[in-house]
């Protein structure tokens, strides 16, 4: 199924997007990755607020490279998710409800997905060129010495995603593979 | 006896660090557009689709391909006539790295300590490898690596006992193992013998071979076509979305190694496997 879908991401509208489903983002998500998640979670330990309101946020693993001039942004695909397992729950638990990132999650991950009405999408990895189309703002909002790592936020519109993980954890990289294998079997 | 300024290295490695990052190496566009013509599932010829327009406006728009745009693997094959001038070697190198990704808008990602971390600001250090060769030239090769496939590379100690079905079960595992991880299709970089160290860097430099010349070993040359259709049996797909297109190329290289020993690396690279290459 094919969706255009307007940010933030609520529990009402994370629960229609499914496994599968090609999901067209406008709105805004907030960039971050390995340094700037592991500098977010020591904040939320020490008791802290985060840089920026966490509800229905959406964070897309991104470190991007850096604007030519007349650019919003440089190259901007996304980066391997998985490094990130280790915090996404601690967001999740704080109000994040999207991700948008590449490659395979844990089985805790998926659990916290699940616990909080969470989805996670996924850009094609490795088009940062054709990426950097939709996204039409971009606004340094702190971490400003991680560099690529910094959080951003960003204004993406028509941003092309398809849903990886939906809220009931359903994972289109096993579903893919398997309904591709499926279909090579002589009936 | 010629003799070369390493300014001329920086030169050059600073104009292939942008070239390299820019424009997808023929051989590579050639093996994405050959997969998206036998590609028959739909969600995977969109996933292709989208990769080739990615491609074609990086080179247009002389844009990075992918944001990480990696560490900048650069391998020097020096001719022993040859006698270097004007400076250190390997800081001319990094001189190179260090303007070309200032000048190219191209993206950081070096930090100074494995474990304490620290963005080195510049790209820099390169990881540098210097081979002697006859002659009075120097071959220049630079191959910039993202991590996100780096990181599900591996190497293996097999038993020579293991044999040939043990390679083959090792390459399986690996691609098996990094799924949608490296941004299938992927590249794959596999390096036969030597010793724990040299079978990795034959992978590495298996990755710097084009994808469309074969190994020149017809053994060794019937095993990279045996083991690519292999992979592309998996179903993993562009992207890991599910498909034929796992894998765009499978090279293999090898070297003399003990006779208790048979090391086996397999180094995975993304469809953006960059290298270009200058003869000074």
């Amino acid at each position: 199924m094919e969706r255009h879908i307007t940010l933030p991401l609520t529990v009402e509208l994370a629960r229609t997007l499914h496994c599968g489903d090609t999901v067209y983002l406008t709105g805004e998500v907030y960039t971050s990755r390995d340094a700037g998640h592991k500098r977010m979670c020591e904040a939320l330990a020490r008791g802290e607020q985060l840089p920026f309101d966490p509800e229905n946020a959406t964070i897309y693993y991104v470190g991007p490279s850096p604007a030519k001039p007349g650019q919003v942004i440089g190259s901007a695909g996304p980066t391997t998710s998985g490094r990130m397992d280790a915090y996404a729950p601690t967001m999740m638990s704080v109000g994040a409800r999207g991700m948008i990132g590449k490659g395979a999650r844990l089985p805790e991950v998926v659990d916290a997905m699940k616990k909080y009405d969470s989805v996670y999408f996924g850009a094609i990895g490795g088009a940062g060129a054709l990426l950097a189309k939709c996204i039409k703002k971009c606004e340094m909002i702190a971490y400003e010495d991680l560099g690529a790592e910094a959080l951003r936020k960003l204004y993406v519109e028509d941003f092309p995603t398809v849903v990886i993980i939906d809220c009931e954890g359903n994972d289109l990289y096993e579903k893919g593979r398997a309904d591709y294998l499926a279909s090579k079997k002589p009936i | 006896m010629r003799e070369i300024d390493v300014k001329q290295i920086t030169d050059v490695v600073r104009r292939l660090c942008i070239e390299a990052n820019q424009d997808l190496p023929a051989d590579v566009q050639n093996a994405i557009r050959c997969c998206r013509a036998c590609e028959d599932w739909e969600v995977a010829q969109n996933v292709l689709d989208k990769i080739i327009e990615n491609f074609e406006i990086a080179k247009e728009e002389q844009v990075p391909i992918c944001q990480d745009t990696g560490m900048a693997c650069v391998f020097l094959e020096i001719g022993q006539d040859v006698h270097l001038t004007g400076g250190s070697l390997s800081e001319a190198v990094d001189e190179g790295v260090r303007r070309g990704y200032e000048e190219g808008y191209l993206r950081k990602s070096v930090v100074r300590d494995p474990v304490r971390r620290g963005n080195t600001g510049d790209n820099t250090p390169a990881m540098l490898y210097t081979e002697l060769v006859p002659g009075e030239q120097i071959k220049i090769t630079v191959g910039p690596k993202g991590f996100g496939s780096e990181n599900m590379s591996a190497v293996r100690m097999l038993k020579p006992s293991a044999g040939l079905q043990g390679i083959r079960d090792f390459i399986l595992e690996t691609v098996e193992a990094a799924g949608p991880n490296p941004c299938p299709p992927i590249v794959v970089g596999v390096g036969i013998g030597g010793t724990f160290d040299k079978a990795a860097l034959l992978a590495k430099k298996a990755l710097m071979r084009p994808v469309d010349v074969p190994n020149p070993d017809p053994f060794y040359a019937e095993l990279e076509k045996e083991m690519l259709e292999k992979i592309n049996r998996l179903g993993i797909g562009p992207q890991g979305f599910g498909g034929r297109t796992t894998a765009l190329g499978l090279n293999i290289e090898t070297m003399p190694t003990h006779i208790a020993g048979m090391p086996c690396a397999v180094n995975i690279s993304c469809h953006v496997t960059r290298h270009k290459t200058e003869v000074i």
